[in-house]
């Protein structure tokens, strides 16, 4: 019989787990074998990736618990690195090897958040109230400074009192997104942090 | 990088000096140890301390921090003197035998021009002879006393061993072994890698830190080839990325520039963007530019943009200044900026001086931060003790902190150093209700244009036009923005020859940047990324790891920007005749009818080597430049001038204070410290175990490293009694940090112009939220001073003195 690993693992998980090893005449080191958990990764979801932090972009594997099906709920259960990568080769620096603890970090946000003027804490709000408030703000405000000539009657059309400042870490596709929008405001102020 | 992470294994010398990969980049330096393990690759590392990247190499060499010019002027000087240049290549593929005008001169640490009312040059001098047909005058034997060569000879001959030792405080035996391993690389068979990072941007004269080492690879003829090149290390995992897409105040993507002022309409702004050849038969790629720019602006602007309104010129913002991090914030302190967004940055803890910036938050109107996690930024208003001493009561701004999903919860690409752009899939939703950066910005945008569709208001044009081919306008996916950045074509192109013939048809994905117009029949995001998504699907998403030759090339993993290119410049691999300089270094090469070889070519293919076409095709000269003409503020040939802050006064120019031409705001320039207030050399660093601010969310790494300590020599502990463990106070012209002292044998008092300068580390991972404890900002104690010509605040050169203090209670 040829066994793939996987099925090796679940062959040692659930069909030995509940029998009498001894009276099958197991070994020792057969039962100990046998009853080892079943190796969760092995039926995890693999999925590529690359670690967000430095740019080296090691190749990384996020192993889901989950099988995609619809309703069920993928959770990350592990990470590691991606053997096949040809910068990293499977290796990872100690951040990159406790990814896990950052994708599950205490201080993650998960809520919208808002602080008024002179306030000492944050309030939960809805996303719909954000999002309203914030484009509305910005409105007021470009209607308000927009600069459409400057003072020697050359067209500029710039927004100079809103800024924004993008990230280091999110994706190209982020990054054209905020583009065309930041842009088409007619933002000035806007920067990332390759000059830090 | 001019090179790649792999390709770090085929060099025979590997300078690390301005960074620290070993801590910084783990996995990345792993190419190091491969080089000295089968190349048999000695390595160098140039660093104030000796770090773990010092700890493996075969020299360390001490220096202190911001004298780096000094050394590299040095390494010029002996490989000049020594006569180490690799000279075919020198005298073909760069400036050297350019003739430079007779206006141009250096004189008392200052070079023609200088302005000292507004700290500035007038740069018209320092430019080439140009004949009447407007070409460079050159003398290819390089004795003209006016051409490039000798006039970087004349420039470095002042930097001698001794003046270099006594300014940079390196053991002068050290420094001349390095020069010479380096310059050993100054024959066909050698090539020297440069590994730099944050210690030599960091700086009032980062660029020209760079450039100085840039051009000793140009003089040992160690650029386009295997194992060379200048390898930036970059910080985030796409800051590459963000850099190559403008997002940056004067940035359109694709290095193409936003106009000024002075530009009113679009014949004026190409006027200047020419980019004529001035040699013979050169390609000066960037005659191109109009049609990246229009392909661009029918990108943004689809059919609002046509000949008939200059592309949509108008829709784009012009710059008055240039609106850089330093500046905002300047301007936000000022009471400029009413309203600020924050995407996945922490500008409380990474940009100088943390009381000015609180200070200018507190004048804001509102802030916005998107994040995965609670930044200082979002909180700069709560109260944390003296971690962040602020009475929110007082502090009117409104605050939103939206939550955003990780790496791990969206599909998209990233670009890491070596320019590789690569895709990665989600695994998992984000937590809560966090959403995409995208479908925020997606929402705030669909929320603007419907005001503006409904209420109209200022100049609603480019909102209300701007192209939003998305499936669901809500949630735009990565895919279709990926494509939206390759490009596609707009109308079918015809052959120029056989009009019967259609070489572009209408609706298909742009095969390669080459064949982009300016005639509004193309669209592309981003030029440079033309070929990421084209209709053979996702290159960036290939992991194909063949590697012909074991060249560490792999052509078919990822996409490498620009036309999946992987070593820049690659065409100088091989000498004038298309051959290559050794067969342990070859790359590309002409093979009678065509350029070929491992990589893909930066050069015409079928140009044939006889024509004269240089390598360096971007550059109008087709060389590379050793003298820069005007295009750096402060100077065609790097000079050292002193950090702001400096125990030392420049031996060189003794009345200079600092880059003479860096920028320094009024209220800045009178909190810069003295020597005689505060004696002792001052620099930041990271940890291995820390990532920025990041990483002291996550509870291993907070475990592992958990609060902030200083590093001193243990001669400066036994000066200020102090032992390891004890808590100190250090303190600079702009605030004052407490921290734990490790005293030890890494640093060492450096002995500059005679007298002993003793170093302060002060790693920079601390703030007053995550997982660790809380710890002060190393940016307490930073100047509020940038590069003179690209704004990189001076962080790695700063003064301070310390003081042991008794432990907080607990």
């Amino acid at each position: 019989m040829t066994l793939s690993r996987r099925g090796f693992f679940r062959l040692t998980g659930t069909g030995l787990a509940g029998s009498s090893l001894a009276a099958l005449g197991f070994g020792a080191g057969e039962a100990v074998a046998a009853s080892v958990r079943p190796f969760k990764l092995a039926r995890a979801t693999e999925t590529r990736n690359t670690c967000p932090y430095c740019s080296v972009s090691c190749g990384v594997i996020l192993y889901t618990q989950g099988d995609r099906a619809k309703n069920a709920k993928s959770e990350i259960i592990h990470v590691e690195g991606d053997p096949d990568h040809p910068v990293n080769r499977g290796t990872l620096c100690p951040k990159g090897a406790s990814l896990l603890d950052f994708i599950k970090s205490p201080t993650r946000v998960k809520y919208p958040m808002h602080r008024t003027a002179g306030s000492r804490e944050w309030k939960r709000v809805s996303w719909e109230f954000a999002l309203d408030r914030i484009s509305k703000l910005m409105k007021e405000d470009r209607d308000k400074n927009f600069v459409a000539k400057n003072s020697d009657g050359v067209t500029v059309n710039r927004w100079p009192t809103v800024g924004f400042l993008a990230a280091s870490a999110t994706s190209n596709e982020t990054a054209f997104m905020t583009y065309k929008v930041v842009r088409s405001s007619g933002m000035v102020v806007f920067d990332n942090q390759a000059r830090v | 990088m001019t090179n790649g992470w792999n390709d770090i294994k085929n060099a025979d010398v590997i300078t690390i000096m301005g960074g620290n990969a070993a801590e910084a980049h783990p996995c990345g330096f792993k190419w190091v140890t491969e080089a000295k393990a089968h190349n048999k690759a000695k390595l160098i590392v140039v660093d104030p301390r000796f770090t773990r990247s010092a700890a493996v190499s075969d020299l360390y060499c001490p220096i202190r921090q911001g004298s780096d010019i000094a050394w590299l002027g040095g390494l010029i000087n002996y490989i000049l003197e020594k006569d180490k240049t690799q000279k075919e290549y020198v005298a073909l593929y760069t400036n050297a035998a350019f003739i430079v005008k007779a206006g141009y001169s250096f004189k008392d640490g200052l070079f023609t021009g200088y302005d000292e009312q507004r700290r500035d040059y007038n740069r018209a001098e320092w430019d080439y002879v140009l004949d009447e047909q407007g070409m460079a005058k050159v003398d290819p034997t390089l004795t003209d006393p006016r051409c490039v060569y000798q006039l970087m000879k004349q420039h470095y001959a002042r930097y001698t061993v001794d003046m270099v030792s006594r300014i940079t405080g390196s053991p002068k035996d050290k420094m001349v072994q390095a020069w010479e391993m380096i310059a050993s690389t100054g024959t066909p068979d050698r090539s020297h890698t440069s590994m730099y990072a944050l210690g030599w941007t960091q700086h009032a004269k980062g660029s020209q830190n760079i450039r100085a080492m840039a051009m000793v690879q140009l003089l040992l003829g160690n650029i386009g080839i295997p194992g060379g090149g200048m390898n930036a290390l970059r910080g985030h995992s796409n800051i590459q990325g963000l850099t190559d897409l403008g997002l940056m105040s004067n940035l359109i993507p694709g290095y193409l520039t936003l106009a000024n002022d002075r530009e009113p309409d679009y014949a004026t702004y190409m006027r200047t963007r020419q980019f004529k050849p001035i040699r013979p038969n050169q390609t000066s790629f960037w005659q191109n530019y109009s049609k990246f720019f229009v392909s661009f602006q029918k990108s943004m602007f689809g059919a609002a943009a046509t000949k008939y309104n200059d592309w949509a010129y108008d829709y784009l913002p012009k710059l008055d200044v240039t609106y850089d991090v330093l500046r905002a914030f300047e301007l936000m302190h000022q009471g400029k900026i009413n309203g600020y967004f924050c995407q996945g940055f922490n500008p409380l803890l990474s940009f100088p001086n943390k009381k000015k910036l609180t200070e200018a938050l507190t004048k804001l109107k509102w802030l916005v931060v998107m994040d995965p996690l609670k930044t200082e930024t979002a909180a700069f208003w709560e109260n944390h003790g003296e971690h962040n001493d602020v009475d929110p009561t007082k502090i009117q701004t409104e605050v939103f902190m939206l939550p955003t999903s990780c790496f791990a919860e969206e599909d998209g690409s990233l670009t890491n150093s070596s320019r590789w752009i690569q895709w990665h899939w989600k695994a998992a939703e984000p937590p809560g209700e966090a959403k995409t950066d995208i479908d925020i910005m997606a929402s705030l945008y669909r929320r603007m244009k419907a005001m503006y569709a409904k209420d109209g208001g200022a100049f609603p044009n480019p909102i209300l036009s701007l192209t939003w081919p998305y499936i669901d306008p809500e949630k735009p996916l990565a895919e279709e923005l990926a494509k939206e950045i390759n490009g596609k074509v707009l109308e079918d192109v015809p052959d120029a020859a056989d009009p019967t013939r259609i070489v572009l048809r209408a609706g298909q994905q742009m095969p390669a940047f080459a064949l982009l117009r300016d005639d509004g029949k193309t669209a592309a995001g981003c030029w440079i990324y033309t070929g990421v998504f084209t209709d053979a699907g996702n290159m960036m998403a290939r992991r194909d790891t063949t590697d012909p030759a074991n060249r560490g090339v792999f052509p078919n993993w990822a996409f490498s920007w620009p036309a999946n290119r992987r070593v820049l410049y690659n065409r100088a691999s091989a000498d004038k005749d298309g051959k290559p300089w050794s067969h342990r270094k070859r790359l590309v090469e002409w093979n009678g009818r065509s350029w070929g070889g491992f990589d893909v070519p930066d050069f015409g293919v079928a140009v044939n080597p006889t024509a004269g076409t240089m390598p360096f095709i971007m550059n109008p000269e087709g060389v590379a430049r050793l003298f820069t003409r005007g295009m750096m503020r402060d100077g065609p040939f790097p000079e050292h001038y002193e950090p702001f802050e400096s125990p030392v006064v420049n031996p060189l120019a003794p009345k200079i204070v600092g880059n003479p031409v860096a920028r320094v705001f009024k209220g800045d320039m009178e909190v810069f410290g003295k020597a005689s207030d505060f004696p002792l050399a001052a620099t930041t660093y990271r940890l291995v175990e820390h990532f920025h601010f990041w990483s002291k969310h996550v509870p291993v790494n907070a475990v592992l490293q958990p609060e902030l300590f200083v590093e001193i020599s243990e001669e400066l502990a036994k000066e200020k009694n102090i032992s390891r463990g004890d808590w100190v106070r250090v303190r600079s012209n702009r605030g004052a940090i407490k921290a734990k002292a490790v005293v030890t044998k890494r640093i060492k008092p450096l002995m500059c112009d005679g007298k002993p300068v003793h170093i302060v580390g002060i790693p920079l991972h601390w703030g007053f939220t995550g997982a660790t404890k809380k710890g002060f900002g190393a940016n307490t104690l930073t100047p509020y001073v940038g590069d003179a010509n690209i704004e990189t605040p001076e962080y790695k050169a700063f003064l301070v003195d310390i003081e042991r203090i008794s432990p907080p209670v607990a």
